[in-house]
């Protein structure tokens, strides 16, 4: 139960809360620049989700059995030649971000060449995206996110955890460069002042949405206390002190008009 | 072949302004927004892609010969990579706080396409010194770009400068004055976009000086 609970923690922190394009400002580059059109952009978010997924999965096994100090099979190989008193000397880690990158590059690779044999209309569908997400550093991102969970944590993450963060990252991704994609439609009709076309609306459109995404910021906790609660949740007089300090509320409110009503 | 381009200094120069990496090329957005909360951070970071940079230009210069086309960007992603590495220990080493601020995207240095479009554009074709002082000169105009962005982000969200408290301190009645949102994510997107469009219809203002200034001494001329 426990486990459930900390899965759908998980999912709900990384696909909403803290939304990666959004809250981190992973993955830029593709929510600017293939974000013009509603089908492409679904397109690209689908093969988004489809690489972070694998990606994630092989990073989390070679992180856990390989790089992170005293791994089994890296002490494993270091007993076959020098005698190893303290497993935890033997560390890897040093190599992580090489080891990183070559798996998301093959892992890429080796997605296209499957996709191109076994589902040819999937693959035509991607289309170009496919090779582009080499770079695309929400990919990066959600493999150091896992290693820091994994690395030298208090409760390591496991192979479920390491998933669930993969999947619903992607669907987060997805999701925000559709919205994007819809606003973009819309905003083709609309008299934008010479200067900001292009980039410069898109950016600040981003910046309207990352202000209403934070408006899911604190729902975890709300989760997370309603789904552990031994007895169904009741208003009690103890809740009020739980809930963030309502002078950070307060803070808050009126900010988003000020911020973008004031510099136009 | 590489005596008919510009030279080293001409290299320099365009990458300030002119090629500016972030209002120019919209390249390396992922930085640009994420450490720009205040000017501490986001001189390190620039520091970061200055080293990492520098020495990955220099190394695919010094290759550029033996690259097979097909591998390069295997090649000059392991490059940085390594040299990623390098400058995040040393980070972790010297500059603990801040290495704990800046977080992952330190590593993520790796996929800023920033360096690795220098390191296919430039550095593959040219000699080392064209190839190192491009990387310095792009440097220097990514650092621009984001101490423009950084000084805006912290004045108004902190009311202070590289940490130094110029107005608004903490404790006192003005605190509430500070825009709070410019230190939180929509700020960095709100903030690039209304100077990335300034810096557009500034471009733009100058283009057409410059044409009319060509056309009248035309005129000139022609009498």
């Amino acid at each position: 139960m426990e486990y459930a609970v900390g899965l759908i923690l998980i999912a709900v922190s990384s696909a909403l809360i803290n939304n990666f394009v959004l809250h981190y400002f992973v993955g830029i580059c593709p929510f600017l620049g293939v974000s013009r059109r509603l089908d492409t952009a679904f397109g690209m978010g689908c093969a988004v989700t489809f690489v972070i997924t694998i990606a994630s999965l092989l990073s989390w096994v070679f992180t856990y059995f390989i790089l992170q100090p005293g791994a089994g099979v890296s002490v494993a190989v270091a007993r076959l030649f020098v005698t190893v008193e303290d497993p935890a000397s033997v560390d890897l880690s040093i190599l992580s971000y090489i080891v990183y990158i070559f798996v998301i590059a093959s892992s890429v690779q080796f997605v296209e060449m499957y996709l191109r044999k076994f589902f040819p209309t999937l693959y035509k569908s991607f289309g170009v995206y496919l090779p582009l997400i080499t770079t695309n550093c929400a990919i990066l991102f959600a493999c150091l996110y896992i290693m820091q969970k994994v690395v030298g944590a208090e409760e390591p993450w496991g192979i479920g955890q390491a998933l669930t963060l993969a999947i619903f990252a992607g669907l987060g991704f997805t999701v925000a460069i559709v919205i994007m994609a819809g606003i973009r439609e819309e905003l083709d009709f609309c008299d934008v002042p010479g200067p900001l076309k292009g980039a410069g609306i898109t950016l600040i459109v981003a910046g309207i949405l990352a202000l209403a995404f934070m408006g899911f910021a604190g729902m975890d906790r709300g989760l997370e206390r309603a789904l552990t609660a031994d007895e169904p949740p009741v208003h009690k007089a103890g809740h009020v002190p739980e809930f963030p300090p309502k002078a950070d509320v307060g803070d808050n409110a009126p900010r988003p008009g000020n911020a973008e009503g004031g510099p136009r | 072949m590489a005596n008919d381009g510009p030279t080293p200094t001409e290299r320099f120069l365009r990458g300030v302004i002119p090629e500016n990496p972030v209002y120019r090329q919209l390249l390396g957005m992922c930085p640009t927004l994420a450490v720009t909360g205040n000017m501490k951070a986001a001189m390190t970071m620039s520091g970061a892609v200055l080293f990492v940079l520098f020495c990955a230009n220099v190394i695919t210069s010094l290759i550029r010969g033996l690259l097979k086309p097909h591998l390069r960007i295997l090649v000059f992603t392991l490059t940085i990579a390594t040299f990623v590495t390098i400058a995040d220990r040393f980070l972790a080493a010297y500059l603990y706080r801040m290495s704990k601020e800046l977080g992952a995207y330190i590593p993520l240095i790796i996929v800023n396409c920033i360096i690795i479009c220098r390191c296919e554009v430039c550095a593959s074709r040219q000699s080392v010194p064209h190839a190192a002082a491009d990387a310095v000169g792009q440097s220097l105009g990514f650092a621009l770009a984001l101490a423009s962005i950084a000084t805006v982000r912290e004045l108004l969200g902190a009311g202070s400068w590289f940490g130094v408290q110029l107005f608004w301190a903490k404790g006192t009645a003005a605190e509430q004055y500070r825009w709070s949102i410019m230190a939180q994510p929509p700020g960095a997107f709100i903030t690039l976009g209304l100077l990335l469009g300034a810096a557009v219809w500034i471009g733009n203002s100058w283009e057409k000086r410059r044409k009319t200034r060509a056309a009248v001494r035309e005129a000139g001329e022609a009498d």
